[in-house]
């Protein structure tokens, strides 16, 4: 008899059997896991069965998910959706250098480069100001309107600077702030081996600075994939033009699903990585 | 051959409605208010389709043939209101905001799966918008010499398919969303060319674009899918029968003929593209 | 002649004075110490003398040569006088090595293959030999003190200032650190130390300066000092640590 509590003390067996805590936390889990099934299911299910019922729906369904018209467009999307990777791939690079260009100009501290850091400042209110279609409009038809031969009036070429200069100065505003995440003290220990502010700013705060603002560029480089399509107002059929076209063809509204799904595909994946990026962080820093 | 079946139902069916139509009792209870007949026309409504975007005037191509096809379908100048949609809220699913919709719909096979369109009111010649820079540096009206230009066009037209399908452009075109931004990409020299029905395209030439010129026409005859314009309605409203009737009835009677005349310039003068 | 020479140095920050006038003499391999409350001005005075903060009046002489004049360029004092934090601020981003290595580069342009050996001597001299591919987030709070030793003397200063760098270690790690003092003194190094290891101030310091509320109020070797001050605020404070 005296020996039963002895055995129930988890102390005694800490590897082979759970211990009280652990059948209680399991059987928690065990819970919460069957409601948020049933839960979700139930929501699942009335989307499925009540929708449909709805009057308009047969209409709705033909008008934007109609298979038909989605197996003839889809290959044509997808092949235009080159275009926007394309587009993607040349800005992308383009955006991260001029950025940190402008980042650091306007981190200058030396009086003579006084003109340096008002550009920045000024470049930065500008166009983040500025919505990104009129930008596109003004430099896609403007620059090239002063009477460029070509090919150097290509849309290709002035839309893809409009992209670059909205966006560089986001992503100058986000290395911004990473700089000035840095603590003092990294530039303190910098200085005291004799390190002159340049070789500071590229060997010490430079560094931790940009990785700290990776997740945050990733969210801004996930929103530019998405304004690419913007350059479709100034001609380059891209996916978002070419699924208009197959609508105004069709009379059809699932071309758009169908470019939706394209840019989903894409975008969840890098959306799902910026956060987790973003969630190791944090951890780091706690 | 859906085209071809749908319209012989449609000439049918209006050939043996025509006394029903002419005595204006084909539409009732057909229509969104009775007694009325709303009609759909581009926010805003271009020349020369409606003069000075003012519909209610009667003047302009398809502000006077909509008139005309009220009038046969018994609603008098008064019983006619007008709305304005863009092409998507035309062919949204749900409930309309017109009876008819009416701003130089293309009739194609594809469309119709999902709307009704009436008989065509109009058929068009496709012409190239160009300027005289343009031409003066050499491009010929021929087919190989428009394979050689830079291409534009606006999105939502069937100059698309028709680019495609019979240029074949050896550069890709640049589509656009309006009239404004293909003459902006003129101006900026990005295009060469721009395909558009031919009144839109005389009257681009005329007065928008800057230096502006016609460099051919593709005359409806020629294609083997000519451009026709027809009137837009919801799918499966019955109010498609009393359309058409009304349609062949100004068609036989010539005066849509008339109406064309009077407000659509000739295309003489305007190179045939073999 | 002194090393390293103070004399009438101020530095306020805002309306808060923080060093109201210090005198001080340190001598060529002498090890000063020096103690008091916080925030009685030991690590402001420690910035000040590697010109890491600007005096606002006086003088500072290293070997004879006037260097706190308004705009001197700081750089190759600092590279004459080390200094070591009480947070080690070792680069997060670079290993050990990088860390040590850095600074040597990129103002003394000696090359990686030039450096590593004598870097690699350095590491295993203060045990370290296994840790210098370790970045400073995989080193204990001891071996990144000592790492942050190794990188300020890689630029093998003449005088190495030392601002409470056992403060932030937990107690059992302080030993290995304070041992590196004791190996830097019997190599002859001119040191000038802010602490709170009484004990060790007692056992190696040439002089002990109490410093109180931006002062210095009573300076001498350890055994007088600790034994018998003759100010009772410096007796207060001892009380109070020892």
């Amino acid at each position: 008899m005296s020996e039963t509590p002895l055995r129930n003390n988890p102390v005694e067996h800490p590897a082979s059997t759970p211990t009280r805590r652990e059948v209680y936390e399991a059987g928690v889990r065990r819970r919460s896991n069957r409601i948020a099934l049933i839960s979700t299911v139930s929501v699942l299910l009335a989307i499925v069965v009540l929708v449909p019922l709805a009057p308009g729906w047969e209409a709705v369904q033909r008008a934007f998910f109609n298979g038909r018209v989605f197996a003839a467009t889809f290959p044509g999307l997808l092949e235009a959706f080159f275009l926007n990777v394309m587009i993607f791939a040349w800005s992308a690079p383009l955006i991260a250098i001029s950025g940190l260009a402008i980042a650091l100009c306007r981190d200058t501290r030396a009086p003579a480069l006084f003109p340096l850091r008002l550009f920045g400042i000024a470049y930065t209110d500008i166009f983040r100001g500025l919505p990104v279609v009129l930008v596109i409009y003004i430099v896609g038809f403007g620059i090239p309107g002063l009477g460029l031969p070509r090919p150097w009036n290509s849309p290709y070429i002035w839309g893809t600077l409009a992209l670059v200069l909205v966006y560089s100065a986001y992503v100058a505003e986000v290395i911004r702030s990473g700089i000035d995440s840095i603590h003092q003290s990294q530039r303190s220990a910098a200085a005291s081996l004799g390190l002159s502010d340049q070789d500071t700013m590229r060997f010490v705060v430079l560094p931790q600075a940009i990785r700290n603002v990776v997740p945050a560029n990733m969210n801004l480089f996930i929103a530019l994939q998405k304004d690419v399509a913007l350059l479709s107002f100034i001609g380059p059929v891209e996916i978002f033009r070419q699924a208009g076209v197959y609508k105004s063809l069709y009379a059809n509204f699932t071309p758009y699903v169908g470019a939706a799904l394209i840019f989903l595909a894409l975008t969840i994946p890098a959306t799902r990585y910026a956060d987790y990026l973003m969630n190791k962080q944090n951890r780091a820093r706690s | 051959m859906k085209l071809i079946s749908g319209t012989a139902l449609a000439l049918f069916f209006s050939t043996t409605s025509v006394l029903a139509a002419g005595d204006g009792t084909c539409a009732k209870g057909k229509t969104l208010t009775e007694g009325t007949l709303t009609i759909a026309t581009g926010n805003p409504a271009y020349y020369p389709w409606v003069m000075n975007d003012a519909p209610e005037s009667g003047e302009g191509f398809e502000a006077a043939v909509a008139y005309a096809i009220a009038d046969k379908m018994g609603f008098s100048q008064d019983k006619v209101t007008w709305v304005r949609t863009s092409f998507d809220e035309a062919i949204q699913p749900g409930a309309k905001n017109f009876d008819i919709n009416m701003q130089q719909y293309s009739i194609t096979p594809e469309r119709e799966e999902m709307v009704d369109f009436s008989l065509p009111y109009y058929t068009s010649a496709m012409a190239v918008l160009t300027t005289q820079n343009v031409v003066d540096s050499g491009a010929e009206a021929t087919l190989d010499g428009l394979k050689a230009l830079k291409w534009g066009a606006v999105a939502t037209t069937t100059a698309i398919p028709m680019l495609s399908d019979v240029i074949q452009p050896s550069d890709a075109p640049l589509l656009y969303n309006d009239n404004a931004d293909v003459n902006a990409a003129i101006m900026a020299g990005q295009i060469d060319a721009a395909l558009y029905d031919l009144p839109t395209a005389l009257y681009l030439s005329a007065v928008v674009v800057e230096n502006g010129a016609l460099l051919g026409q593709f005359p409806p005859g020629q294609s083997e899918s000519p451009d026709q314009f027809g009137i837009l309605m919801e799918d499966g409203k019955l109010l498609k029968e009393c359309v058409d009737a009304a349609i062949s009835e100004l068609t036989e009677s010539g005066e849509l003929a008339a109406i064309e005349a009077q407000w659509l310039s000739k295309a003489t003068g305007v190179p045939v593209i073999e | 002649m002194a090393k390293l020479s103070l004399r009438r140095v101020r530095k306020r920050f805002g309306e808060h004075e923080v060093c109201k006038g210090i005198d001080l003499d340190v001598a060529e391999g002498e090890m000063v110490c020096l103690i008091g409350a916080s925030g009685s001005g030991k690590s402001t005075l420690l910035r000040c003398m590697n010109l890491l903060e600007p005096i606002d009046d006086g003088v500072i002489w290293l070997d004879g040569t006037d260097i706190s004049e308004p705009g001197l360029d700081p750089q190759p004092v600092r590279q004459q006088i080390g200094i070591v934090f009480q947070s080690y601020n070792l680069f997060p981003h670079m290993t050990a090595a990088e860390n040590v290595m850095l600074a040597p580069r990129r103002v003394r342009r000696l090359s990686r293959e030039e450096l590593r050996p004598r870097v690699a001597k350095l590491f295993s001299r203060f045990g370290l030999g296994d840790r210098m591919e370790h970045y400073p987030d995989q080193l204990s709070g001891g071996q990144q003190q000592r790492v942050a030793i190794i990188r300020a003397l890689a630029m093998e200063p003449q005088i190495m200032l030392f601002d409470e760098i056992t403060s932030a270690l937990d107690p059992e790690l302080v030993g290995e650190v304070l041992d590196v003092l004791r190996d830097l003194r019997k190599q002859g190094m001119t040191m000038v130390l802010a602490t709170h290891e009484m004990g060790f101030a007692r056992e190696l310091a040439d002089k002990i300066c109490f410093l109180d509320a931006g002062r210095i109020l009573e300076q001498g070797p350890p055994d007088v000092l600790f034994a018998s001050p003759r100010e009772p605020r410096t007796k207060a404070f001892l009380s109070r640590v020892l």
